[in-house]
Parts: C-alpha cells; structure tokens; sequence
C-alpha cells in the first residue's frame, strides 16, 4: 500500500503536478507496483552480496586528457534560449543560493 | 547557563585535473562561458560516464594525507536532485562507499593541541555555474559541471569557532602541500558548509544542528560560527528552541540570516550508478600513490631548521604556501645559500609581491636568476645596493643578472690596485678632511668615502675603499 501523502512527495520530488482525481487514481495504480515488488522480499537473501551493476566489467578508468567532443555551438544548438552564451532559464526561487 | 558547541565542517575541494570527473571534457578556471562541455556535461540521452583515472588518484593521494583508510571495494552513487546547473538531475557521488574513511588532522589553538576526526572523503562532480539576473531569469555556464571535487567530511570533533578555523587553515595546507588542488577560496576550488549546534554544559545530547552556508573565507566561517554560538544561546536562555534550519553569513551585517527551514531529511533518493562498473582498488597502486606523496608542509619546515639552518620562526614563513617553499627549494637546489635565499624570499620578494599585489608565481622571477643573484652578492661581483637594482630588473623583466651586471657595468670594483691610487688622489686634494679628522670628526669619513663612491659610480666595494682609507688617514 502506498499513502496519498508519499504519492504528493514522489510527485514533488518528480517536479510533477497533479489534479485531485489524479492523485487517488495513483494511490491505487501505484499501490499495486509497490505491492507487486514487495513480493522480491520474500527471497531470502542471507549472505547473497548485491548486485550494483549488470556488467561484468570492473574498474575501467579514463586517462585524464582534456578533449573537445562537441563545439559550444553544436552544445547550444537544442538549448531553448541561449544569451551570451549562457543558457538561459526560468530562476527556481525556492532553492535560490541552494546549491 | 553556560553552553557546550559543536562543531563539523564540508569542505569541497576542486581536484586539479585536465579533464572532467566522468567526461573528457577539458577543465580550465575563467574559460568562456559552455565552452568546455559536452553531451554528457548536459546530460543527452544515451551517454555514459567514465572515470578520470586521474582525478581518483588525487582523491586517494589527499585521504592519504589526511591518514584516512582507503576503501578498497567502491562504486559511484546518483544524488538525485532538480537544478538548472546540473541537466542530468542528478550528481554522481560516492555515498554508500566513499573513497576513504576514519582519517585525522592534528590542530593547535592556543598552544593546545587536539587531533579533529575526518569522518570520510568522496569523490564528486561539481555543478555549473547559475547566475541569477532581474525579471525572473537565470544564466547557466556548464564549464564547470563534471569538475572532480572531493568533499571532506569532518567528524563533530569541534568546540569554538577558532578550532574550525585552525582546522581548515591546516586542511588547506596539507592539501595544498600535496598538490592536489589550488585549494583557494576566491577561485571557489575550496568551499565550506558547517554545522553547528549548542548544548548546555555537561548534557549528554546534543542540540539541534543548524547548517551554515555561503561562507566566502575562513574569516567568515570564524565570524559566522561566532555570531551562531551567541544567537542560539539567546534563543535558548528565553526559553525558544533552535530550528532545523540553513542560514546563510551576510558579510556586510556579521550576521547570519535565515535560508530556508528543514523539514525532515532531504530525499535524494540515492542509488548505484548503473551506468559504471564497480571499482576495485588495487592496494599496490595506494602504496604507491603513498610513497610518492609529496613532502608535507611539517616535514619541510623541520629539515629547514635542521639541515639548512634556517630559523624556526623563517621556517614557518617559507613553508606556508606549496609555491614559497618550493621556490625555495628549487633555489638552494641551484646553489645559493638557504640563509640568503630564505632572506631575499621574506624580505625583498614578500615586499614586491605585497607592493605589487602579485603571487609569486605571477611574477618573471626564477629559482635559478635568484640563486646567480644571490651568488654575484656573496662572491663580490655586486654591492648589495646594487643587488637591488638587478633584482627589480630580474623580478620584472626575468632578465639573467649575470649578463645583465655585465652588459650595464654594474660589477663591484673590488680591487685595491684600482681603488688605492683613486683613495690617495681624492685624499690629496681634500686636506680640511684629513684635518678634520685627525680633529676627531668622524663625519670627515663619510664625506670621503663619499667622493670615492661618486668617483666610482657607486661601484666602489665599501669593505676595501673602507679598509684602504682609515689605512692611509692613520699614516699621514
């Protein structure tokens, strides 16, 4: 089960809106995927170490060496507004000098 | 009712690298604006980071100096967060494993000694650079997203805002001296957040902790912590509570005001990155990397005083910065004698840097010029006043003053074969002088030497005209 209280905070913190009915209509969609992968926890999994990653790869460093891959113009090319070369966008006022 | 503090600091760090912590894009300080990014810097679909084998290794190299234990089994981490100067919306870290563990840096306040924990050290990219203008826009220069940082975070070791400062005076000096970064607050590749809560003396909990941001120099944390300590203690004294709170140092009042209000813990959901291998680190490669470590700032200052002879106080001058003391260095390693060189550093070279408003390595002035100087001084090629003319030319111009002595006549006439028939010719045609001093009047001295000086063009060796003069005054 999911609360509508945790569906507001997901939604938040997806920067997501929703209309009223929407939001119940999710506790109960939403409900059902949490409830569906709470199944996963009936696997015991004592001493089994966790998987991070699906790749059989491990510790592959890059050599440090500065390389231009892409130009600033093709870079600012699918940017909406640019000025000055800077991207320009709405300012976030809740987390002004939050960085 | 008196109130126990306590203190923990983060401090980023800006690795010096080439290129970016998970992209190949170069790094460069003061570049123009999106000029070093690329698709991963902002975030495209289907991009995949690597990591800068580089930028791990200063991490190491620097939890090594801070005597952290290196996590051998790692993997990076996504912080998840919404921000225009981060497009992927999230931060690559090391959350769950962190590069490094349970280190310490030994403080001194007072003449007290204390030893301040270092909870761990992690591996990050920064973010970009978001400019707020007017009519509610904002300006975003990814340069410096993906730069590697390494964040180090101290234990809740500190009780007053000076121990915070002697922690991140030494910090910045240990790092400096490892030559991992530029560790300079006015360029932000050192930055600095805080935490810290009151207690009334001798409980057993701690208050609530309240963090404090946009701190711009040590100063500022020391005054900042300050005003907080008195703040917090009002509030308690008249029965308040502190809030779980992020305030920020306001340098024009002293004061700390209010950012926002914590409710509950941030949610940054993280989790593995998918898209990198997990790492091992190879225990061979720290040894290594621990065997290279570049000579500490305590190490050098005690073999300054022990080997070379220089004077405690002039070793701590030399060994304050990683420049200084490797300029120095690099001049006794040409042949000049350390005494002399650590003289010229302290006094002639600070004097210009201050007049100038110059750091060293801003200035045409190198290791070798300064060493040949110091040797045409010792040797008698030049008068130490004369020293000072080639050093404003060699400081200015990185002119070699061995040539240049040469080419404009400035040697030091040293020899009584040339100076003596000058001396005596002088003498001849000035009796009063000799009278006068055979009358006691020193003064008569100086006015000869003088003559002979002006004769010279100032390039008369004091010590012999001086020798040769008060001989022949005594015979006549």
């Amino acid at each position: 089960m999911i609360s509508k209280d945790e569906i507001l905070h997901v939604a938040e913190l997806a920067n997501l809106k929703f209309k009223e009915d929407e939001v119940d209509s999710f506790v109960d969609q939403l409900g059902r995927i949490v409830e569906m992968e709470g199944n996963l926890s009936s696997v015991d999994t004592t001493g089994v170490e966790p998987t991070y990653n699906m790749g059989d790869t491990s510790t592959v460093f890059r050599a440090d060496e500065g390389i231009h891959t892409q130009t600033r113009e093709q870079m600012l090319e699918n940017v909406p507004e640019v000025e000055d070369n800077l991207i320009k966008v709405p300012t976030i006022v809740a987390k002004e000098e939050d960085e | 009712m008196n109130f126990e503090t306590t203190i923990g600091l983060e401090v980023h760090v800006e690795l010096k690298t080439k290129s970016k912590m998970f992209s190949p894009s170069p790094v460069a300080y003061g570049a123009e604006s999106n000029v070093n990014t690329n698709v991963i810097d902002f975030g495209f679909p289907g991009v995949l980071p690597s990591v800068n084998k580089e930028g791990y290794r200063l991490g190491v190299m620097v939890a090594l100096a801070l005597n952290a234990q290196i996590e051998e089994h790692t993997h990076f981490d996504r912080k998840n967060y919404f921000y225009p100067d981060n497009p992927k919306a999230y931060q690559l870290t090391q959350h769950e494993k962190p590069l490094a563990h349970d280190g310490y840096i030994e403080i001194e306040v007072d003449g007290k000694k204390s030893k301040v924990g270092i909870e761990e050290l992690h591996v990050e990219e920064d973010a970009g650079k978001n400019t707020h203008g007017n009519s509610g826009y904002s300006y975003v220069d990814l340069n410096r997203q993906g730069t590697p940082l390494i964040e180090i975070v101290s234990k809740a070791d500190m009780h007053s805002p000076e121990e915070a400062y002697a922690y991140l005076e030494k910090l910045r000096q240990i790092v400096q001296f490892t030559g991992a970064s530029d560790v300079k607050m006015e360029e932000g590749s050192m930055r600095v957040d805080t935490n810290i809560s009151i207690s009334p003396a001798g409980s057993d909990t701690y208050g609530t902790k309240v963090e404090l941001k946009n701190l711009n120099s040590f100063n500022f944390v020391r005054l900042g912590l300050a005003y907080e300590e008195k703040r917090q203690a009002a509030i308690i004294k008249n029965g308040g509570t502190i809030g779980q709170e992020t305030r920020r140092f306001d340098e024009k009042s002293g004061e700390t005001v209010l950012m926002r209000v914590k409710s509950g813990a941030d949610d940054y959901r993280y989790f593995p990155e998918p898209d990198l291998p997990k790492f091992s680190i190879d225990p061979s490669w720290i040894k290594q990397i621990k065997d290279e470590l570049p000579e500490p700032a305590h190490e050098r200052r005690v073999r300054y005083i022990n080997e070379l002879g220089i004077p405690e106080y002039d070793a701590g001058v030399l060994t304050d910065t990683k420049e200084m003391s490797d300029f120095f260095d690099a001049t006794v390693d040409f042949g000049a004698n350390p005494k002399l060189v650590s003289n010229w550093l302290m006094g002639e070279v600070n004097g210009y840097l201050n007049e100038k408003k110059l750091g060293l390595l801003e200035t045409k002035l190198t290791p070798e010029n300064l060493a040949t100087m110091i040797k045409l001084i010792s040797d008698g090629t030049i008068s130490s006043k004369i020293a000072k003319k080639v050093f404003q030319e060699t400081i200015s111009n990185g002119t070699e003053p061995e040539g240049w002595v040469k080419e404009k006549g400035l040697v030091q006439e040293s020899d009584p074969a040339v100076l003596k028939p000058m001396i005596m010719d002088i003498l001849d045609n000035n009796q009063q002088s000799i009278d006068d001093f055979k009358n006691g009047k020193d003064r008569a001295v100086g006015f000869l030497i003088g003559q002979i000086m002006k004769q010279t063009h100032g390039q008369a060796n004091p010590k012999v005209v001086n020798k040769i003069l008060m001989e022949e005054l005594n015979s006549r």
